[in-house]
């Protein structure tokens, strides 16, 4: 059994094919320099190591990509919600004019609720095999007991979107990168399994594919021998659609998550930050966390 | 002192049946990582909650002690000792040996070991990693020009200036090697500064001790002279970089034992960790700390058994101690709401467990295998070993 990184491209073409492919489709906008992509060194790795089948796969997507955007920019602010953030255009770069943020309620957040580690382990492909100690787990829900009081809490962990990511800082290759939209994301062209990026996190939140794997998701290339974590559906907000567990959480379970872009005063998630007291996870590390809690 | 007289091992019965034994256990830490990147690493004890574990603890140690095989090369040559110099190019020759065999394990572990071609070309500067590449391709590069000026007819005079250049190379490797640790403020028992210096004076002492086994080894199967005063000499420092180590050893828990929020970890290791608390006491600070120094400081210092039986001690205590750093420094639950109870499906809040598989200690096995292959065969070739130590040719008597 072969891994499918080498045929299905990687982490960073796949989740950015919405940049990729606009620029390849026509814009020609400056794509290397503020993609994230471009950042770590080298670009993706699409063109050069699989050449033919990823780009024309990227024309294919690039026309899918526009025609959603340019067809349906209603469709694209219904999925945010007013007050959120607009999709990105899928013919600019991403910008670091957005800065891609979730505000977890806690005391929104059902103690026997998983649908959002559901919904994020169907999105992307990722499931329980019976191995918990090796599967992959981008996202998990913890329970907080309170030493004292014995008040609990139950809320979903997962990738944090570092703004200072320590797995950034010390991955060897630049395959760990941060997206100029502070979306962080491992290269999987790049990535030589070393797990430096795992002992840095603070907060458990990546996984090493410890066996072959079959039947991935295109848009969410995985590969044996390399390490993932929550891409906040990058895939997906590319597109101008919520991540997948946002949406699911708030269609079908205790809406406790806000997605949107912390940059934007107007956003529901910054309106709601500045009214709400709020928690970043071991703030005492000065990480500058993307994703916040409230009510723990 | 008369001139010194190098030669080389003669490639008869016993290099055959050495290279022969070493390599088979080379052919099987192969086949070995053939079949953990084949079957993926769930065949290791390693997981999502232990992610580096026994090649990482043979390959650091090897890596470390690479640095301070250099040691009788240093006080050689830098600081002019003469009983010292004729072994310098054994010296050399173990350092590059042991820092190819570490190296090798820690590739061959990588989860893509194919993409190496990557991580020579790509760099991440803000990485210690990338900067240790860095660092061990200069100290081969430079120990290699370090003997190569020391055996050409007519470079000798470089000797001093390229060993002084050595020397500082493996003070920065040694300490890029202890950041990796360093460096990881996450991790409650690797956020300390004392790191650096603490790896310094391990690799002086496994180094040490490594070099002592080869020599003594040596120069006792192809039956030349080796000077008990010199053994005793070298056994002596050996015990005060023991010294030295377990020094560093208890600066780095009492300062950890002093800031309150390293409480936990601290009384993880020393009291109720159960196998990492064992390996501590037992395995670091008692066979691979106070028994050899004991041991070489006493009577048994003077005895070639006695040194090769306390080198051995230190080598086993070095494993436990970096097993312990690197395994047990993981096992320990990464805190995620401090003063609060964490828990989840996900081993949130609890000691993970880690039981190492026969492939991967075959791996790291591999990696000493490895550096003692390179080491034997380096010696058969080339002119390494003076003809005799005997203590009168080396002024120690
Ligand atoms: S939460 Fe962990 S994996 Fe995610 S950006 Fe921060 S350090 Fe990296
Ligand atoms: S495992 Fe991959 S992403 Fe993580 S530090 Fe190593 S090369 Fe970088």
């Amino acid at each position: 059994m072969t891994d499918l990184v080498e045929n299905e491209g990687g982490g960073c073409c796949s989740a950015n094919n919405g940049t990729t492919s606009g620029t390849t489709s026509g814009t020609g906008s400056a794509l290397a320099g503020s993609s994230g992509c471009g950042s770590a060194g080298g670009g993706c790795g699409c063109a050069s190591q699989d050449a033919m089948p990823q780009t024309r796969r990227g024309f294919m997507k690039a026309g899918a990509a526009l025609a959603m955007t340019t067809l349906a920019p209603g469709v694209t602010l219904y999925s945010f919600g007013a007050g959120q953030a607009e999709a990105k255009p899928a013919d600019q770069a991403v910008t670091s004019k957005v800065r891609w943020g979730m505000l977890i309620d806690a005391s929104k957040c059902d103690d026997g609720c998983t649908k959002c580690v559901t919904a994020c382990s169907t999105e992307n492909g990722w499931s329980d095999t019976g191995n918990p100690l090796t599967d992959a787990q981008w996202i998990r829900k913890v329970t907080v007991r309170d030493r004292d009081q014995g008040k609990e809490t139950t809320l979903p962990m997962m990738c944090l979107h570092c703004a200072e990511p320590p797995c950034v800082d010390v991955c060897p290759t630049g395959a760990s990168f941060k997206r100029a939209d502070g979306i962080v994301l491992v290269n999987k062209h790049t990535c030589i399994g070393c797990r430096y990026c795992m002992m840095a996190c603070p907060y458990k939140a990546r996984s090493f594919i410890h066996e072959p794997l079959e039947d991935q998701k295109e848009y969410s290339p995985r590969g044996k021998g390399t390490v993932e974590s929550c891409t906040l559906c990058v895939h997906r907000v590319d597109e101008g659609r919520l991540p997948a567990c946002v949406e699911t959480c708030n269609a079908s379970a205790g809406g406790a998550m806000t997605f949107g872009d912390l940059n934007d005063p107007n956003s529901e998630i910054s309106q709601r930050m500045a009214k709400f007291v709020t928690t970043e996870v071991r703030a005492d590390l000065g990480l500058n966390t993307g994703v916040r809690y409230q009510n723990i | 002192m008369a001139r010194i007289k190098y030669e080389s091992l003669n490639d008869g019965f016993g290099f055959y049946f050495l290279m022969a034994f070493l390599g088979a256990i080379i052919l099987g830490a192969l086949g070995a990582t053939w079949y953990m990147e084949h079957e993926g690493h769930i065949v290791t004890g390693m997981t999502n909650q232990i992610v580096w574990g026994m090649p990482h603890v043979f390959a650091i140690f090897l890596i470390v002690a690479a640095s301070g095989a250099l040691n009788v090369a240093s006080v050689g040559s830098v600081f002019g000792r003469v009983p010292y110099k004729p072994m310098a190019r054994l010296s050399g020759l173990l350092a590059i040996s042991l820092l190819v065999g570490g190296l090798a394990v820690l590739v061959l572990d990588l989860g893509r070991p194919d993409r190496l071609i990557v991580a020579m070309t790509k760099y991440n500067f803000k990485s210690i990693f990338a900067w240790n590449i860095f660092l061990y391709i200069g100290f081969l590069l430079i120990v290699a020009a370090y003997l190569f000026v020391q055996m050409n007819r007519g470079t000798e005079s470089w000797t001093k200036p390229v060993g002084i250049l050595a020397f500082v190379w493996r003070l920065a490797l040694t300490t890029g090697t202890g950041s990796i640790f360093g460096w990881l403020v996450a991790r409650q028992a690797y956020d300390a500064a004392v790191m650096a210096p603490l790896f310094i004076a391990m690799s002086l002492s496994f180094g040490m001790a490594f070099f002592l086994l080869v020599l003594i080894a040596t120069y006792s199967w192809s039956r030349r002279p080796l000077g008990a005063e010199l053994v005793n000499r070298l056994a002596k420092l050996l015990g005060i970089f023991i010294a030295v180590v377990l020094y560093f050893t208890a600066v780095q828990h009492l300062t950890n034992l002093y800031a309150a929020e390293h409480g936990g970890i601290e009384r993880f290791i020393l009291m109720d960790g159960g196998i990492y608390t064992q390996l501590f006491w037992g395995g670091q600070v008692l066979l691979g700390g106070l028994l050899p120094m004991a041991m070489v400081f006493s009577g048994m210092g003077k005895s070639k058994f006695g040194v090769v039986l306390a080198s051995f001690f230190v080598i086993l205590g070095g494993l436990a101690q970096i097993y312990v750093i690197i395994v047990g420094g993981q096992a320990y639950p990464l805190i995620l709401f401090p003063g609060k109870e964490v828990v989840s499906g996900f081993y949130d809040g609890v000691v993970a467990s880690y039981i190492p598989s026969l492939p991967e200690m075959m791996l790291g096995v591999g990696g000493i295998a490895l550096a003692l292959a390179i080491t034997l065969l380096g010696m058969t070739v080339l002119r390494f070993i003076p003809a005799s130590l005997a203590d009168n040719e080396t002024g120690s008597g």
